[in-house]
């Protein structure tokens, strides 16, 4: 694998890592397995893509993408708390919906951003290729929200969001509005999906309606991958997983795709992610929450 | 002061498999009693506590807590009047959070909660100091999880944990069933410090008849949705398990055949 390859690998793997954070607010926080992420990805790369082609700061673009994606979580959360649509087909639903919507936002199924002002073009002026410079910065960004997310899920919001999640009854007891806190859960879970879409679109320098095609299993593969290598027993120690399994996962990857003797080519990454997935859940010894027995049996 | 009047709730209503479990239940609870209450399965013992609690909307009737009308309040409105322990050891108390966590959230019971850390140095060592008093060495061992306590030390916490922010009525749904004798015996005799100490306001449903006459103020038979016994004060100290068994078959007009009534 080349330098650029690795490092390439690497970006991707961070960008992703915001996809990670997401799905384990939705699968493993409140226990919510959500697939609106396969349309909340493109959705976020959508408005923000939009927005800066029509003339808007790059960085109120991905903050509205945020937004927007936060709208879609609640949509979802919606449906299951006040309509009672079991959570995996209300995101379905969701999803599917947000094929249009993106389709419609952007006016026609994809958008450039060549010569478009980024939040990543003032880095093009550091002398240092971009190529070095934008994992440097992507790390930092991941970080912070990591450390964010953190400090929120130890906080008495968050624990209370925690125990929605573990035993809802026992969460209403304590006086804990679940269904609010579902319904905040999914947007910022959501948000945190749509942002990624909006800095993978700014990075690759384009939008496309079919962005978020298996997004969902990518990020299940970090959460479910950082598991597998590290243990999570803590909420701090979780998050880290996150990011580092999507890093693994983009290696893995990137590895398997660049060995000429195995023949892989770029349209077998969602077979290969399938595999990777399945391989990281039917491993001994690691947690196996979505095998039929449940969570540590 | 808890005011149930005509609690009626049927499962299944307009079905084949229509059940009434409760069929008008009035009860009035003044402060500071203590109230038992047995009944055999399909009594409607843990419908009116899910009633109570909030987990059930009664199909009529009405429940008031100190005047107020709380019918319509769902759980978790209701959680800063009320507080609960329920019958598993799992079910009051979330696994794989650590026990000071699992303090936190009672602890905020009926609190507004903000972004402050949930558990602070100071919350810190008041739990340890408070789960100190059970005698059960967890005092150096608020970083574990719930998990990893086993079913008796689970509900010991979980009382403690009810017991954390005042309440109108303190509803225990067969807390020491899914334990063994002795921890059971251990874990009443911790409810009835905690209530005695504190003069809460207690219903306890329990599946043992001695269990309700040795503790409490006062004893509720449900049978079939209806309350058919309600003794208290001199009446009920002089009862044995025999006399109640009498009088239950009186009220009843039929043989029990309940080993679980017998039992325990």
């Amino acid at each position: 694998m080349s330098q650029i390859a690795f490092l390439g690998a690497i970006e991707v793997g961070l960008l992703f890592a915001l996809v990670a954070l997401g799905v384990y607010l939705s699968f493993r926080i409140l226990q919510f397995p959500d697939l609106t992420v396969d349309g909340s990805f493109p959705l976020g790369a959508a408005v923000c893509a939009s927005m800066i082609v029509t003339g808007s700061d790059p960085y109120i673009a991905s903050i509205a993408a945020a937004l927007a994606g936060a709208c879609a979580g609640i949509v979802t959360a919606w449906l299951n708390v006040r309509l009672k649509i079991l959570h995996l087909l209300a995101s379905i639903l969701t999803m599917i919906a947000l094929y249009s919507i993106n389709l419609r936002i952007m006016g026609r199924p994809n958008v450039a951003l060549l010569g478009e002002t980024t939040v990543f073009s003032p880095l093009e002026n550091f002398g240092t290729p971009t190529y070095i410079v934008l994992p440097i910065a992507l790390a930092v960004l991941v970080f912070v929200l990591k450390l964010a997310l953190d400090w929120f899920l130890n906080s008495e919001i968050g624990l209370a969001m925690r125990a929605t999640g573990v035993n809802p009854r026992m969460a209403r007891a304590q006086g804990i509005n679940t269904n609010r806190y579902i319904i905040g859960g999914m947007a910022l879970s959501n948000a945190l999906v749509a942002l990624a879409g909006a800095l993978f679109a700014q990075s690759q320098g384009a939008a496309d309606v079919t962005l978020g095609v298996g997004v969902i299993v990518v990020g299940l593969a970090a959460v479910i991958g950082g598991e597998a290598i590290m243990n999570t027993a803590a909420v701090w120690r979780a998050t880290f997983a996150c990011i580092i399994g999507s890093i693994v996962y983009r290696l893995a990857v990137a590895g398997a795709l660049n060995a000429d003797m195995l023949g892989l080519k770029a349209q077998d990454l969602n077979l290969i992610t399938a595999v990777l997935v399945t391989l990281a859940m039917v491993l001994p010894g690691v947690r196996m929450p979505f095998r039929k027995k449940g969570r540590g049996q | 002061m808890i005011e149930a009047k005509q609690i009626a709730v049927t499962f299944n209503a307009g079905t084949p498999m229509e059940t009434p479990a409760m069929r008008g239940i009035d009860l009035l609870i003044p402060e500071g009693d203590f109230v038992t209450v047995i009944g055999s399965n399909g009594a409607g013992k843990s419908t009116f506590l899910n009633a109570l609690a909030g987990e059930l909307r009664p199909d009529s009737g009405s429940i008031l807590i100190d005047n107020q009308d709380v019918t319509a309040w769902p759980t978790a409105k209701r959680a800063g009047l009320v507080a609960r322990v329920f019958q598993d050891p799992l079910g009051g108390s979330c696994a794989n959070l650590t026990i000071e966590e699992n303090m936190a959230l009672a602890n905020a019971r009926g609190k507004r909660r903000g972004f402050g850390a949930s558990v602070g140095s100071t919350l810190r060592k008041e739990f340890r100091e408070r789960i100190s008093r059970l005698n059960l060495g967890l005092e150096n061992r608020l970083g574990d999880r719930m998990e990893l306590l086993s079913g008796g030390q689970r509900q010991a916490v979980s009382l403690l944990m009810a017991s954390m922010q005042p309440m109108k009525i303190l509803l225990l749904d067969e807390h020491t069933a899914a334990l063994d004798p002795k921890t059971a015996a251990q874990v009443l005799e911790l409810t009835r410090e905690l209530v005695g100490e504190r003069g809460l306001t207690t219903m306890m449903v329990t599946h043992s008849m001695r269990q309700a006459l040795d503790i409490g103020n006062r004893t509720v038979m449900l049978h079939e949705g209806r309350v058919v016994l309600d003794v208290a004060g001199d009446e009920r100290k002089g009862l044995k398990v025999e006399d109640l068994l009498h009088m239950f078959e009186k009220v009843r007009g039929e043989e029990i055949d309940d080993d679980a009534l017998l039992l325990g």
